[in-house]
Order: C-alpha cells, then sequence, then structure tokens
C-alpha cells in the first residue's frame, strides 16, 4: 500500500467526483445528449437564417396554393385547379398503390420460388436459384430503367396495338383491360365477397371448435374458399346475371374505356416485384430449411399428408423465422419505390421534386416526403410486430 | 440517366450546403475570383444551347458562361459546366454548386423572388409549342384533346401545358420525364403523340435529334412567352452586374458591328467614342465592373458578338431565324443598355 492510498482525505474533491462510476455515467450521457442538441439546434438556426439571407420563401402556406400542374395517373380526384397538398397527396396514394401491390405480388412469387428451391426436382430447383442470382444481382434502378425501355421500345404503338386476347390491348401506352359495365348488382356482389369471407372465417372456427371436441375432421380450406366465390356468384345471378361490359377502344389519339396500367406503373411493379422476390424466396427458403427434418418425419411416419405436414408442421413453425425479415423487405421494396422519378411514375418523390421546383421551398417539400416515408415504414414495422407477437409458439 | 436521380441528393444537400455558404455580399464574385474559374449551370443536352458536341460544351447559353469567364479572367476557357435537369437547376443555384444559371431558363416573378433569384437578362426570347408526329394528321394544337404529351417537370412548360389545356377544355396526359433526352426519346419511341417545350427546344429535337426530321411537324401555336435567362442568387449584387454587363456587351457589339474578326482593328482605328468606351480604349467602364478594360475586347475576340453566337449555335445548327431576337434596330427585341 502506497501512503497516497492509505490516506484518502488528501484526494482532491472534484478529481473524487470524477472517479465516482454513477457521477460519470451520468456526465456521459449528458454530455452526448446535450452536443445531440446543440448540432440540431445550430443545422436549423443556420438554415432558417441562410435561408433567409438569401430571401428563399419559407414555411408551409405553399401547400394551400393552386398546383396548376397535370399528373398522369390518380387514385383520388386531382386536377390542375388542385392545390399542391393535394398534389403531395396523389404523391401519397400513388406511393402506397405502387408499394402494396407489389409487397402482394413479391409475397406470393417469392413464396413459390422459395419452396422451389429446396425442391427435390432437379430442374425446379436449378430454375429457381437461377432466377434469385441473375435478379439479385442487378441493381433495381437498372431494372427498373430496362423494364421502361422494354415496354416503351419493344412493345407497338397504340395504333397497332397487340391483342392477345378480344378487348386485351397491350402497347407501349400500357396494358388495357375491359371491365364490367356501371350495374347496380356489382356493388352488391362486392358485399356478397365479403359476406363470404366473413362466412369462410366463421366455418373455420367452428370445424376447429369440433375437431377439439369430437376429433372429427372437416374440410374448412377448401369448403371456406368454395363460400367465399360461392355467395358472390349467388347474388349476381339473383341480379339477372349482367354481362355488359365496359370494353376498351382506340378513340382520337388514346384508347378509352376499360381500366388501364399505364407503362411507368407496370414497369415500376415490375421491377419492385422481381427485385424484392428474390429476396422473400431466399427468407422463404431459410426458413423451411430451419425446421429439422425429424419434425417432417415424425409428421409422415403418424401417417399426416403432405400438404397437412407443410400447413400443419412446417409452415407454423417456419414463419417464426420469416416474419422479421420479410419485414425488411417489406420496408426496402416501399423505399425502392422512390426510384420511381427515374422512370415517370408520378410517386411522392416524383410529385415533390415538381413542387420543390415550382415553389422553391425545397426544405419543406424534403421534410414531407421524409415524415411520410418514415410514418409509411413505422407502421409497416408495426404491423408486422403485432403479426410476428400473433405468429410466435405459443407453448404449452 | 444516373443524373436525375441525383437531383434527390443535391436537394439533399440542399439543407447541408445552405449551413456550410454564409451568404455574404459580395462573396460570390470574390470566390470566384480566388477560385480561377466560372461554375456554370447548363443544360444537360440541348443542342443549339448547351449540349457537349465533339467533347466540347458548346451554344448559346455555352457562349454566355464563356463571355464571363473572358470578363473576368480574359479567357473565355475558364469555365467549369455543370449539366443540370430542369428539376435540380434553382437548388443548385440556391445552395452554390454553380456560380451562374445558364440554362434557357424563364424569368418569372416567382422565380425572381421566392425563390432567392435575381435575372441578369433575356438571352433569348422565346414560347412554348408543340411538336407531333406528322402521320398523325394533326395540324393545330387545338386538335390535341386526350393526347398524352411528354413534358419535363419543374418548369414552365408543364404549368403553361395544363393551363393551355384548361383553358381549351381539353384534357391530356402529363407523361412527365426529367431528362430532356430521356423525354425525346420517349416521345420518339410513340410514348406520347406530343413533345412541347419552347420553340428552340422543339427545333433542337427535331433537327438534331430526330432520325429523320421530316417525319416530325411542330404546330403553329404559341402558346406562352418565354423570356429565356441567366440567374444568379440574390445577395452579390456585383457578380449580378458582371453576368448582365456581359450578356449586354454582346449585344452593344453588334449593334457597332464590332465581331471577333474586327475587333482588333476597330481597337487600333474607330474614333467612334461609344466603341472605345466599350473595347477600353477610354477607361473607365472596366474599372466600374470590377473587372479588366479589356473585359468587352476579351469577350468580343474570344467568343463573339450575340450575332455571331446566334448564327453559329442557333441559325446554322437549328435553321432558326432571329425573329424576336433580332437587334431593336431590325425589328426585334434585342437592346442593349448603354455602356457609359
Amino acid at each position: 500500500m502506497s501512503p497516497k492510498h492509505s490516506n484518502k482525505s488528501d484526494v482532491h474533491p472534484v478529481i473524487k467526483l470524477l472517479y465516482d462510476k454513477t457521477f460519470r455515467s451520468i456526465m456521459y450521457q449528458v454530455l452526448v445528449f446535450g452536443g445531440v442538441f446543440l448540432l440540431g439546434w445550430y443545422l436549423v438556426s443556420n438554415t432558417m437564417a441562410n435561408l433567409e439571407r438569401q430571401n428563399i420563401a419559407t414555411g408551409f402556406g405553399f401547400l394551400e396554393r393552386e398546383a396548376a400542374f397535370g399528373i398522369s395517373e390518380s387514385l383520388i380526384h386531382y386536377t390542375p385547379e388542385s392545390n399542391y397538398g393535394r398534389a403531395l397527396l396523389v404523391g401519397i396514394t400513388n406511393t402506397l398503390k405502387v408499394s402494396a401491390t407489389g409487397v402482394i405480388l413479391a409475397t406470393i412469387l417469392g413464396t413459390f420460388i422459395g419452396i422451389m428451391t429446396v425442391s427435390k426436382n432437379w430442374l425446379l430447383r436449378f430454375i429457381g436459384l437461377g432466377y434469385i442470382e441473375t435478379f439479385r444481382n442487378i441493381p433495381i434502378l437498372l431494372q427498373l430503367i430496362f423494364w421502361y425501355a422494354v415496354i416503351n421500345r419493344g412493345l407497338p404503338g397504340v395504333r397497332d396495338a397487340l391483342s392477345p386476347l378480344p378487348n386485351v390491348f397491350l402497347s407501349n401506352r400500357g396494358l388495357y383491360l375491359p371491365v364490367m359495365a356501371d350495374h347496380p348488382a356489382w356493388s352488391w356482389v362486392g358485399i356478397g365477397f365479403i359476406v363470404g369471407i366473413i362466412g369462410a372465417f366463421l366455418l373455420r372456427k367452428w370445424s376447429l371448435k369440433r375437431l377439439e371436441a369430437t376429433g372429427q375432421i372437416f374440410p374448412h380450406l377448401s369448403v371456406g374458399i368454395a363460400v367465399i366465390f360461392a355467395v358472390p356468384f349467388l347474388v349476381w345471378l339473383l341480379f339477372g346475371a349482367p354481362t355488359a361490359m365496359n370494353a376498351p377502344s382506340l378513340q382520337g389519339f388514346n384508347m378509352r374505356g376499360g381500366i388501364r396500367m399505364t407503362p411507368e406503373f407496370t414497369a415500376l411493379l415490375l421491377g419492385l416485384t422481381l427485385y424484392t422476390t428474390t429476396y422473400i424466396a431466399e427468407v422463404v427458403r431459410s426458413g423451411i430449411l430451419s425446421v429439422s427434418r425429424g419434425q417432417t418425419e415424425a409428421a409422415t411416419s403418424l401417417g399426416l399428408r403432405y400438404s397437412w405436414v407443410m400447413r400443419l408442421i412446417i409452415l407454423p413453425q417456419a414463419l417464426r423465422v420469416i416474419i422479421p425479415p420479410m419485414t425488411n423487405q417489406y420496408l426496402n421494396l416501399t423505399k425502392n419505390s422512390s426510384l420511381a422519378v427515374a422512370i415517370g411514375y408520378p410517386d411522392l418523390v416524383s410529385i415533390s421534386n415538381t413542387t420543390m421546383n415550382q415553389t422553391g421551398q425545397a426544405v419543406e417539400a424534403v421534410a414531407i416526403f421524409m415524415t411520410v416515408y418514415l410514418s409509411i415504414s413505422l407502421s409497416i414495422s408495426y404491423f408486422m410486430n403485432w403479426y410476428n407477437k400473433r405468429m410466435a409458439l405459443v407453448e404449452r | 440517366m444516373l443524373k436525375k436521380l441525383t437531383s434527390t441528393t443535391a436537394i439533399a444537400a440542399l439543407s447541408v450546403t445552405m449551413l456550410a455558404s454564409g451568404v455574404q455580399a459580395g462573396a460570390t464574385f470574390d470566390a470566384i475570383k480566388s477560385q480561377g474559374y466560372i461554375q456554370c449551370g447548363v443544360n444537360t443536352s440541348l443542342p443549339g444551347f448547351s449540349a457537349p458536341i465533339d467533347g466540347v460544351w458548346q451554344g448559346l447559353d455555352v457562349d454566355l458562361c464563356r463571355g464571363i469567364a473572358a470578363a473576368v479572367f480574359g479567357d473565355a476557357d475558364a469555365v467549369r459546366y455543370t449539366p443540370l435537369t430542369a428539376a435540380q437547376r434553382f437548388t443548385a443555384l440556391q445552395s452554390g454548386e454553380v456560380d451562374v444559371l445558364s440554362r434557357n431558363t424563364t424569368w418569372t416573378l416567382t422565380r425572381d423572388t421566392a425563390l432567392g433569384l435575381n435575372f441578369a437578362g433575356v438571352n433569348y426570347y422565346d414560347g412554348q409549342g408543340f411538336m407531333v408526329r406528322a402521320d398523325l394528321g394533326v395540324n393545330s394544337a387545338t386538335q390535341l384533346d386526350g393526347a398524352a404529351i411528354c413534358v419535363e417537370p419543374g418548369t414552365t412548360t408543364e404549368l403553361n401545358l395544363a393551363d393551355y389545356f384548361r383553358a381549351q377544355g381539353m384534357s391530356f396526359e402529363p407523361v412527365v420525364i426529367e431528362n430532356t433526352a430521356e423525354a425525346t426519346a420517349a416521345f420518339f419511341s410513340g410514348r406520347c403523340d406530343v413533345y412541347t417545350t419552347d420553340m428552340s427546344g422543339l427545333a433542337s429535337a427535331r433537327n438534331v435529334d430526330a432520325e429523320n426530321p421530316a417525319d416530325y411537324l411542330i404546330l403553329p401555336e404559341v402558346i406562352s412567352k418565354e423570356p429565356l435567362g441567366p440567374a444568379v442568387r440574390h445577395g452579390d449584387d456585383q457578380w449580378m452586374d458582371v453576368v448582365r454587363w456581359t450578356l449586354t456587351a454582346m449585344i452593344e457589339a453588334e449593334e457597332y458591328g464590332i465581331t471577333s474578326e474586327n475587333v482588333d482593328e476597330m481597337r487600333d482605328t474607330s474614333t467612334n467614342p461609344g466603341i472605345r468606351r466599350l473595347l477600353g480604349v477610354t477607361p473607365g467602364m472596366g474599372e466600374a465592373l470590377g473587372v479588366s478594360e479589356d473585359w468587352a475586347y476579351n469577350i468580343i475576340k474570344q467568343v463573339g458578338n450575340y450575332g455571331e453566337s446566334y448564327q453559329t449555335n442557333v441559325t446554322d445548327l437549328l435553321g432558326l431565324d432571329r425573329g424576336l431576337n433580332a437587334l431593336w434596330t431590325e425589328g426585334g427585341l434585342m437592346y442593349a443598355y448603354p455602356v457609359r
């Protein structure tokens, strides 16, 4: 023992405080928080000062002003008379439209490809892996530009549109499909469809209850699907089975009537789906492989059918592994949709760019679209976390 | 193509550069003098105005950049070019990425005020028009109801288009593509029935980019006024003066009949006090502007007067005559302010 240590009262109280563990950890946190706060304050105040010095307009008042530019496709009513706020709303709905469609398609396609890659069939496995390796390793932006060029230059003009099926037209103006002409029956058919889904759910609940009680099996899946389609079909028959169609036809410069998928939307959807599918397929593959072979063997030896083994034994366990990385892929797809600006699809970023250019208020416009993307991403995360919790194994 | 994505990056960078660029009076001009070159924002590809031809940037807008460099440094080649899309251009200028924007930009009230810019003059009087395929059988813009129209975003063109169709009670489908070259390519591939931009831009697309110019028809309607000119950002009036008077000197030289060929002779022999003042034989103008006395001589010698620049870039390449851009003495709008 040195004499210094033996006499503690010699140490200065400030030094003593510095060596105190609790004090130090609090001090570090205060310093970090203060530093971050000061940096943020500096950034904001300096930006404001510079904007003011250059006489650049600030504030969100521009959202109320007339936008005066046209937008090619919109889910909500929009004309050039609408204001900038509404134009940005069109952008948000367009982003949601392409993201939601992309997520659904990529999940379905990804699951199939993922199952293909664990197949015992050599050809299926080869096709699946080949697809994944090709599309995963080409940057998404190049894929978007490629698909847009294929649609624009590879397909004929609107006057020489291809018609693979009657009343279906494919040209470099997009894909035109016929729809059912307006009839009161169709809204009732829609309601019938929802009723069918509810019916199928109730059926499933009832059949599971019966299974627990009596051990008797009821094929609730196939019967449920039949119910979902049968109810709207009956409603349709009840209304006298209307078949009038609203078919697209060439009038003036463009096709009119029917519904249409624009080349921009199609290229973006195709690019996003095919790219994200590769990742989802890998996620599904890893999920399936995470369930040990013994489980399959045990289930088979009990005499269960293969489809039951998949549905009741493997998938519930695989989903545990699949859901968290799947959330990432959904988020990636949504964020990648902002690349739409490259091919002229009027998504949020594209419309924000136009807005900031016409109003000169870049900081506000960027703040808006960053907030929107953050909100969308957080909502997806929240939903997927909730779903993950629901699907987690409940140990009994 | 990749360029257009950088617009988002550039805009994100705006907030960052906004903090860095402490703009002070006179700061831009001082910074330019110490960096030794002009950073000039130009169009990505608009033959006649600014386009790289054989690896060298050429055009009416490019000549203005070169003129400014000649005035400031006595060397027309002391310019670096930043190709910008319509959507990127103002952010690039506001954030200090470029010193001057010479990119067929329309002078409007909003841009002059809320965007924090100053326009230094007009170097091309233009108007918006429409181009269609000749075999479409259309000969007037009033027949365009329902057409798909290729247009660049963030332009006055985009707004005029919507205004015009609204006024005519017609509908249209805008196909909004950011890069000039991509927009014209989409039009040529048939994605759009119509391409709309300023008349000069249509002539450029038709005469230079189209495989066979005769396949395309520019409709007679001119639906807007588009005074195009160089812009600088707020905060340095002296720098704006240099840009304004460079353009003026080029027009003034044409009025006096001074060309790159005869400028030496004029300087040595002319007795016209106006010419002597312009060419710096009688000193004073350069000092007032903050540049050397032979500033205008250098512009004319190295770049040429406005008429020469117009002839090589616009008339010879695009086949457009002077029209509104003739001197005021010949029925046009080009009118130089007195250099005195």
